[in-house]
């Protein structure tokens, strides 16, 4: 463990029936230094890995509720005690949702406020960079990122979200307001052990100014290979 | 059990239990208000508000060890037809 280097870091991706950024997560980890590892859904197997993004996309066709089923995806009876246990997890958009179904992190993504899918750059600022996900970002930093999501309205009950406010767990905010009615204008929260993490726009979209708004997003996969974040 | 064939079931063996769930009052329905925005256009002014739902149909078994058909679905209900954070759900026996 202590000679490895970031290039060794083995980064799981899940692909469940209807994943549809499983790619570009694994090329931001291998932009970004580390090595992509594909997981299936059906296969109750970590294989090893040192942290695990739950992609974007609309698993099972977001049958019953966004992530509802892929919660119960064999894969995830490894991966929920394995994250209760400290693996970094990161859940983006669609894997965001499914965390929040797996109680790996509190509240619910709702309906969005005027039913629009919301499809455009947004700027996010980033409020907790002590997750092993963020520990590459300034606080306060403020980064251009894709949002495309129908169903991204964080809600909790009152109590929750001041919960989250005074742990200090809300890990990114919707800079300029909330485009989809998200309480708090969150945009992204942590567990409170602070290694699972879910955010509903997508940093690995902005990685490459070729294929997305710039390269603001490239620290989340960064962060996690310094060997203090997968520690 | 090697070579034992489950019992087969028969219509009467098999209760429908229905589970309506709802958004809990606090959480916004942007699809209940777009509902109400249609009434309103097609002439029906007085629909005061709309919410949307899920009704679902079980059709279950007979009572195993685990409890009554009714308890059964409830516990299915809480674990996967409806989300308690946001949700709650009503059960509607045989």
């Amino acid at each position: 463990m202590l000679s490895r280097t970031p290039l060794t870091l083995k980064v799981g991706i899940v692909t469940f029936p209807g994943s549809l950024d499983d790619a570009d997560a694994s090329r931001a980890v291998a932009r970004a230094g580390g090595t992509p590892i594909p997981l299936w859904h059906g296969d109750r197997d970590l294989r090893g890995v040192d942290a695990v993004i739950l992609p974007g996309g609309f698993s099972y066709g977001d049958y019953l509720r966004c992530g509802a089923i892929a919660r119960f995806a064999p894969v995830m009876a490894e991966l929920i005690p394995a994250a209760n246990a400290g693996l970094p997890v990161l859940g983006i958009c669609n894997g965001f949702q499914v965390l929040c179904e797996a109680h790996l992190l509190p509240g619910a993504l709702t309906r969005n406020t005027g039913l629009h899918f919301v499809n455009r750059d947004v700027r996010i600022r980033i409020e907790n960079n002590r997750t092993g996900w963020t520990s590459g970002y300034a606080p306060g930093e403020v980064i251009t990122v894709v949002l495309k999501s129908g169903v991204g309205a964080y809600a909790a009950d009152q109590q929750t979200l001041a919960d989250l406010d005074t742990s200090g767990l809300v890990v990114a905010r919707y800079a300029d307001g909330s485009p989809n009615g998200s309480a708090g204008d969150i945009a992204g929260i942590a567990g409170a052990a602070g290694n699972v993490v879910g955010l509903m726009p997508h940093p690995e979209h902005a990685i490459d100014p070729l294929t997305g708004p710039g390269t603001g997003g490239l620290k989340f996969f960064s962060s996690i290979l310094t060997p203090a974040a997968a520690a | 059990m090697a070579g034992q064939v489950p019992p087969s079931r028969t219509l009467r063996d098999v209760a429908k239990i229905v589970v309506d769930v709802m958004l809990k009052p606090e959480i916004h329905d942007p699809q209940g208000e777009a509902i109400a925005g249609a009434c309103h256009r097609l002439g029906f002014t007085e629909v005061v508000a709309v919410r949307q739902g899920k009704r679902f149909e079980v059709e279950i078994g007979e009572p195993g060890e685990a409890g009554p058909m009714t308890i059964r679905v409830a516990e299915l209900a809480a674990e996967l037809l409806a989300n308690p954070i946001i949700e709650e759900f009503a059960i509607h026996g045989p």
